[in-house]
């Protein structure tokens, strides 16, 4: 139930975005993530955008855990 | 990195059994799919905790959901999943059947806009959720008092993750040596409501994500901390999640509800684990307005071991029922029906590996 399906913003009016899902819009409320801007992404639950997604964050964890993998090696 | 790296260095890592649990629905639906258990090396047990909202609501307070939607001139509202829940008294689908007017929404905004064409109707939402699900409906809740609507009610069954956790671990029936934590709820509720578990039972946790990958990372990142004493909230899922979590969402949730005692399929009552609504908005409350009372709890179907399931003491497999009487056509119990219970994901994707 907790799923949270991730999308683009492309327009904001009103607190209501519309957000492209792999081609597929939708109209979204952002209420609980006020901060957020067209060009975003986001993930949506329920007809609301609950955060932003930070695609920069999930590289950083992946380049740690490639590190972490690697010194395990050598180990 | 590529699954097969992470599954490399889960084998480097990994020394002796180890039972790790999620709390999540859809990280259940996602390992069975997936088929990680079947890749990852003997000793290694995924267990699943009670994270499936469905699951967890007990038949009594279905029923009392039932029980509004039959009155006269009543609109019941509810989420896709709790339509075919079986309980003593029959499901929504059959009540629906039956001629009642229950309507299954997507957002809980939809709730407003049934409520404003059906002025002549009282409109009721029967909401369950976790912390991910509750701040949608609390923000419905405090347009729809914006508006001004007064057909528009709201049953609350949500329940919060945390307090359910540590009823888990003070029961002490299972035993548990990482959580694997919810992704989505803790986009709301971030690190800090966790924090208990490290601290007062020394039991790593990693917040994961849903894809495949993640959760093999989280695995990976819950065996290092064992591997090195270590007892922490870490974060995998950087991507959704901040420690602090979404300040926002959490200010309305705190503004609409309050905590409130609430009995859980197969771990009973848990203190302050439930939502219900503020004094402030009583007159959407639907338990306040319609003056109903705590029901009386329902007793399980004979056999049916959801109980032990949501609890991590027997998997799927191990219930008379399984694969038999209770199937996803015919369920008897709700992890059966929920796209998202053990019994169902095990079911659909044959995932029958031992480990």
């Amino acid at each position: 139930m907790c799923l949270g399906i991730p999308g683009k913003v492309l327009s904001i009016k009103d607190e209501m975005a519309e957000v492209d899902f792999g081609g597929v819009k939708r109209t979204v409320s952002l209420l609980l993530c006020p901060e957020v801007k067209v060009g975003d992404y986001v993930l949506v639950h329920v007809g609301f955008a609950i955060t932003k997604l930070e695609e920069e964050e999930a590289k950083e964890t992946l380049k740690l855990l490639e590190e972490y993998l690697g010194r395990e090696e050598l180990d | 990195m590529e699954e097969r790296n992470l599954i490399e260095a889960i084998k480097a890592l990994h020394d002796g059994p180890i039972r790790l649990m999620e709390v999540c629905g859809t990280h259940t639906v996602s390992i069975s799919r997936a088929g990680i258990r079947g890749v990852l090396p003997k000793g290694i047990e995924l267990l699943s905790g009670p994270g499936c909202p469905v699951c967890v609501t007990p038949q009594e307070e279905i029923k009392q959901a039932m029980d509004l939607a039959r009155e006269k001139e009543t609109v019941l509202l509810t989420f896709g999943d709790l339509m075919r829940v079986p309980t003593r008294y029959g499901s929504f689908e059959t009540l629906k059947a039956e001629g009642s007017d229950i309507r299954v929404i997507f957002s809980p905004f939809d709730a407003i806009r049934i409520a404003e064409e059906n002025p002549g109707k009282r409109v009721v939402f029967f909401s369950v959720g976790f912390e991910t699900t509750a701040p949608a409906v609390a923000a419905t809740i405090v347009e729809a008092k914006k508006w001004g609507l007064k057909n528009l009610f709201f049953l609350s069954a949500h329940k919060l993750i945390p307090p359910a956790l540590r009823t888990l671990l003070e029961g002490r029936r299972v035993l548990i040596d990482g959580f694997i934590l919810p992704g989505h709820v803790s986009v709301i509720i971030g690190r800090k409501p966790y924090e208990f578990i490290p601290r007062d039972f020394g039991i790593p946790c990693v917040i994961t994500g849903f894809e495949p990958q993640d959760i093999l990372e989280g695995i990976l990142m819950l065996l290092k901390q064992k591997r090195e004493k270590r007892a922490e909230v870490q974060i995998q899922y950087k991507r959704a999640v901040r420690p602090e979590g979404n300040p926002r969402a959490r200010a309305l949730m705190e503004e609409v509800f309050e905590e409130r005692d609430s009995r859980w399929r197969g771990l009973g009552l848990i203190p302050l684990s439930g939502l219900g609504l503020r004094e402030n908005f009583k007159e959407m409350d639907a338990q306040r307005v319609f003056d109903l009372k705590d029901p009386e709890p329902i007793p399980d179907p004979p056999n049916c071991k959801c109980a032990e399931i949501l609890q991590g003491l027997l998997k799927p497999p191990e219930c008379p029922l399984f694969g038999k009487t209770c199937t996803p056509q015919h369920p008897v119990g709700p992890c059966m029906v929920s796209s998202e219970g053990s019994c169902s994901a095990y079911y659909r994707y044959g995932d029958f590996h031992a480990g």
